[in-house]
């Protein structure tokens, strides 16, 4: 139900959100996401295909009759695979067969439905194409089918078939795999094994079957983080409450990319219609352009944006009146402060990427395994302030040198990418030119240190050689540790210079959103609150002015069923009609003159829908007594 | 193929004979119903239908698993005798009597001059029919006064089809099963590879039998394998580290190899092509990728609790759940906490259906963070059910409080369990002194101790 209701919501958001000020967003969000299940299908279908033909005809020289079939193996996620079976049967339509039929387990109760829906689409598909007419299973089989053209048959979702179903329908199918090649491609979200726990062998020996593997949810997520969130084009960002809510949704219960999406689109919106100051929250230019025109209302919200205010705060005593008195000069420095923010977001991702390269592979991962987790406390705090910041220095501190130098290769590599920091990379290739031309000299240290000067000591001695030995070390530290500090010093004050929280950026709520507790309230719904909110709050949905009243009393105003279900929390388990009845009584004559029939009558219809909502239920214990099916509150 | 036909024959030699006699005078009213029995792949219809191709006798070939209705049936049958024309004058929903009648009308304008055959495969399919269907078809000869014989091919002996009215008893026939030493290795050597002799296929097709034998006694299972592993067989032989007569040399080369085909080639997790290039890599690392696949599902992480509350729920008695999972459970006298019939081993007893609140309060108290009642978490369930990993027991139209059952197994569990965290894999160790029930209560106690301490932590 949650899914469907989401799925809804997101479908008419995706259509809203295009023609909102951000087409890009959209554009990409749809062009990007299957772009890895494409080359994955791609890979399936196309690369095979020539050499499954070739050992079906071998095999068909040796009676055995194979239909071809792929497993693509599927994570658990429901709405991401009836995207990847759409795409994958547009593609293959495209580039192996017209004629692709995808099915659904609830289509298929028996073999019956299972082969008249496949038949009924296949004609469909085959009247598109050469306007031939079969009437009958029989006659299609029969028919002048072009031969060389395989039917593919897509079985969505494996696990819910039914067995006896399915079995029947490929027995069938080897029938007539000699006149119509067969292709089935069967959607398993659980194991491999599920199809030897589906069908008998004497079935699966029918089958010539090649198993697929999507990649892993979490990795499309990843690919979804650094296409939409890690990127400095989208001017619109995620505060790190929101990400939370989001990934939390994510990896805690659906495995959704898709729903993800619509997570990120629906924020989206939410900004775009709650913070007016979102006109802001475009490219450069257009952004700049829109700050030197703003209206005053506009200018007054700036000035009450608690970043400006900080701000201000930082500025000069003159300034500070000029800032908040003088309108143009506001319009000006919003200029300046959009500017450096756009520019504080260049350099940020850049700079992020270096670090998670460099940190990601330290043991244990002290800050994070994953870039989003290092993304989500950069710009939440400051992150060299950190516990974990600190570790992962520690860690670093000690990296031998070809690890040090591969790693410094790799952020080299990031940032020649990027085309920006380039004093940054000038600095990095100097370190690892550095690093690399110590080559020869560490060489000869390891000799000196090897050489050992053996004597017979007692005890004392040798502790108090021992020490010397290591104080001596910590002194002197051999060239590649100067060095390697000096680089450590450079990451460090790097992190402090680019990666500072975005929360304390000025004018960051432009571009920010915020607002994780409506998100969550949205997107991951508890019908069950919201029906007892809706019920001892009835303030809360309808928004009528009568209707507020002080925690504890019951006003006569609201609705019946808020009464009833007000009076009946004061109950114990069995409650008693007539009481509550007198209850409902009282409380209704604090309101004007009513008459008592059609309270009696309004009553026992707040009654009933309580019943139908689930909170009382009839009961033979104890005569007109109703029993509660709800706990606490008395 | 004929050299093949010809050596079935000769290896079915008695049964054949008989077969074609009844076959050998078309002119002549035949038997009316032959029932043809013999495992899967003894050549019951390749026999029978290529005896049809060669003496050309009108016949109609009807596989029962497509026959959903008896209609189907019935429509198959005339539109082979008769033309599709025929069959289009079955009525909508035709029952057997619109059959005979029809049949009858189109024989009287087209007399058989010949026996017609009616052969309906795998038959065991027709029990689930009709259940006059049978018996009628099996005197059919009789009611359409037409030179007709059915002949039912099933993989079921014919004491399991009587009903229990009685019947017309059809001519036996029983296709015996291939022995090991002669017929397969003899009916596997016609296809050697001609670039070699007949006799180091001959010993190829032994070391073959030795190893699928125990598992597979399927022919075309067996010719398939034999195909497939045939060229690695050769290999030593293409590099000239062997010769034809090392036989204890090259059997030593395929032994391992054709085990490794029957644990993945014969339960079909990766196909043909695959095999053979995993043939051609020769690496460890692909099969283990394969292997590792095998076990590995993925799950988001509130639907493991809820598998694993499902499986608590399952497999312990509800009485026992205040004491699991409260914090401060009552005291029970331990003599009589466990009744007698509840010490069995739960897992000898299957799963047991729980209604849904109990699986969500086991739910909330395994959870060790506070969790939302929110709709995803009940979304779940019904996820979980489709993947069925649960299922539910009764109707699916009951909104009510439904019941489900945990159908994973206890390996599963572990396997989940042992990634989301420490205490849910001791409750679950909890769980399984109750199940396996070779713990006295006295250990169950210590461990109850230690569970409702990390509780308290």
């Amino acid at each position: 139900m949650g899914n469907c209701s989401n799925e809804h919501r997101g479908t008419s958001f995706s259509a809203s959100a295009a023609s909102l000020s951000n087409p890009l967003i959209c554009s990409s969000i749809n062009t990007f996401f299957f772009l890895d299940k494409y080359i994955f299908s791609q890979k399936s279908c196309d690369g095979k295909n020539i050499g499954t033909y070739s050992t079906a005809s071998l095999l068909a020289l040796s009676i055995i009759d194979l239909c071809e079939t792929f497993y693509c193996h599927l994570g658990v996620n429901v709405p991401d695979h009836a995207m990847t079976f759409r795409s994958l049967c547009n593609l293959l339509q495209d580039s192996v067969t017209p004629f692709v039929v995808s099915v659904h387990a609830k289509e298929c109760a028996g073999v019956y439905f299972c082969i008249s829906t496949l038949t009924i689409r296949i004609i469909g598909l085959l009247q598109k194409s050469t306007q031939v007419f079969p009437q009958r299973t029989e006659s299609l089989t029969n028919s002048d089918f072009p031969q060389s053209l395989p039917v593919v048959v897509i079985f969505k979702d494996f696990e819910a078939f039914n067995s006896q179903v399915l079995q029947d329908f490929i027995l069938i199918c080897s029938r007539y795999t000699q006149e119509l090649p067969f292709i089935f491609i069967f959607g398993i979200a659980t194991s491999p094994s599920a199809i030897q726990h589906r069908l008998p062998h004497s079935v699966s020996s029918l089958l010539c079957i090649e198993v697929f593997h999507s990649l892993s949810c979490t990795q499309h997520l990843a690919s979804v983080f650094d296409k939409l969130i890690l990127n400095s084009q989208f001017p619109f960002k995620l505060s790190s409450r929101v990400i939370q809510v989001l990934v939390g949704i994510f990896l805690y219960h659906d495995f959704s990319v898709q729903n993800f999406v619509k997570g990120l689109q629906f924020s989206m919106l939410e900004h775009f219609k709650s913070q007016p100051l979102s006109m802001l929250c475009c490219q450069k230019q257009e952004a700049l352009l829109s700050a030197k025109t703003l209206s005053k209302k506009n200018v007054e919200r700036i000035r009450h944006l608690p970043s400006f205010m900080r701000y201000v705060e930082t500025q000069e005593p003159q300034e500070q009146v000029r800032l908040l008195t003088n309108d143009e000069h506001v319009k000006e420095v919003c200029q300046k402060l959009l500017k450096n923010l756009h520019k504080y977001h260049k350099n940020y991702y850049p700079i992020l990427q270096c670090l998670h390269s460099l940190t990601s592979s330290l043991p244990k991962f002290p800050l994070g395994k994953h870039i989003r987790e290092l993304h989500v406390s950069c710009i939440e705090k400051n992150l060299w302030e950190t516990e974990e910041y600190d570790s992962a220095l520690q860690l670093l501190r000690i990296l031998a040198k070809d690890e040090l130098v591969a790693a410094l290769r790799k952020c080299a590599e990031i940032l020649k990418s990027t085309k920006i920091l380039q004093n940054v990379l000038q600095q990095l290739e100097d370190f690892i030119g550095r690093l690399e031309a110590l080559e020869e000299d560490s060489s000869g240290n390891g000799i000196i240190s090897g050489k050992m000067e053996y004597q017979k000591t007692d005890l004392f001695q040798l502790q108090k050689t021992l020490l010397e030995k290591e104080s001596r070390r910590t002194k002197r530290m051999n060239p590649f540790e100067v060095l390697r500090s000096q680089v450590i010093e450079f990451i460090d004050s790097l992190v402090r210079e680019y990666l500072t929280p975005a929360e304390l950026q000025p004018l960051n709520e432009v571009c920010y959103y915020s607002s994780s507790g409506v998100l969550r309230q949205r997107l991951n719904v508890t019908p069950r609150t919201s029906i007892q909110a809706a019920l001892s709050h009835p303030f809360y949905y309808l928004q009528n002015e009568s209707l507020k009243t002080d925690a504890g009393t019951i006003s006569s105003a609201a609705p019946d069923l808020c009464i009833v279900y007000k009076l009946h929390l004061e109950c114990g388990r069995l409650i008693n009609l007539y009481d509550w009845l007198e209850a409902f009584l009282t409380v209704m004559s604090a309101a004007e003159d009513q008459d008592t029939n059609s309270e009696d009558a309004r009553f026992i219809q707040a009654v009933s829908e309580m019943e139908f909502l689930g909170f009382i239920k009839s009961t033979k214990q104890k005569t007109d007594h109703v029993a509660r099916l709800t706990w606490g509150g008395c | 193929m004929s050299h093949q036909k010809s050596f079935q024959y000769a290896d079915l030699l008695s049964v054949l004979e008989r077969v074609v006699d009844i076959m050998s005078a078309p002119d002549q009213y035949s038997y009316p119903s032959v029932f043809i029995y013999g495992h899967r792949a003894t050549g019951k219809s390749h026999v029978v239908l290529s005896i049809m191709k060669d003496l050309e006798l009108p016949h109609a070939s009807v596989d029962c698993v497509e026959c959903v209705s008896s209609g189907l049936l019935f429509h198959q049958v005339l539109s082979a005798f008769f033309g599709p024309d025929a069959a289009a004058l079955l009525p909508r929903c035709p029952s057997l009597s619109d059959f005979v009648r029809l049949y009858k009308q189109m024989s009287s304008n087209s007399p058989a001059t010949q026996t017609r055959y009616i052969i309906l495969d795998r038959a065991e399919r027709m029990r689930d029919m009709d259940f006059s269907l049978l018996p009628a078809l099996l005197r059919l000869q009789e009611l359409v006064n037409d030179n007709v014989t059915v002949i039912l091919l099933s993989e079921i002996v014919w004491e399991k089809f009587r009903p229990n009215t009685g019947c017309f008893e059809p001519l036996l026939f029983h296709f015996p099963d291939y022995s090991k030493g002669k017929s397969l290795v003899q009916i596997l050597s016609w296809d050697h590879h001609p670039s070699y002799t007949p006799e180091l296929y001959a010993s190829y097709i032994n070391i073959l039998l030795g190893v699928f034998f125990s598992v597979c006694r399927d022919l075309r299972e067996l010719r398939h394998l034999a195909v497939l592993n045939f060229s690695k067989f050769c290999e030593p032989l293409e590099k000239g580290e062997a010769k034809e007569s090392d036989i204890h040399k090259l059997w030593k080369n395929i032994e391992p190899h054709l085990q490794r085909a029957m644990q993945t080639v014969y339960l079909r997790e990766v196909s043909s092509v695959q095999w053979e290039q995993q043939q051609m890599d020769e690496k460890e690392a692909t099969t283990l990728r394969v292997l590792s696949a095998h076990a590995h599902i993925e799950l988001p992480y509130y639907s493991k609790f809820l598998l694993i509350a499902a499986y608590l729920a399952s497999f312990n008695p509800a009485r026992t759940d205040r004491r699991f999972f409260l914090k401060s459970h009552g005291k029970i006298r331990k003599t009589n906490f466990l009744k007698k019939h509840e010490k069995t081993s739960n897992h000898l007893l299957g799963p047991k259906p729980f209604p849904l609140d109990r699986l969500m309060a086991i739910f909330y108290s395994v959870v060790d963070s506070r969790v939302a009642p929110t709709a995803s978490v009940f979304s779940q369930i019904s996820s979980l059910v489709t993947l069925q990993l649960l299922s539910q027991v009764g109707h699916d139209d009951q909104l009510d409080s439904p019941k489900y059952k945990c159908s994973v197994s206890l390996d599963f569990i572990l396997a989940i369990s042992r990634c989301v965290c420490v205490c849910v894999r001791l409750l679950d160790l909890l769980a399984l002194s109750l199940v396996i029930q070779s713990q006295v209560v006295r250990q169950e106690r210590s461990l109850f101790t230690a569970v409702s301490n990390l509780h308290l932590l």
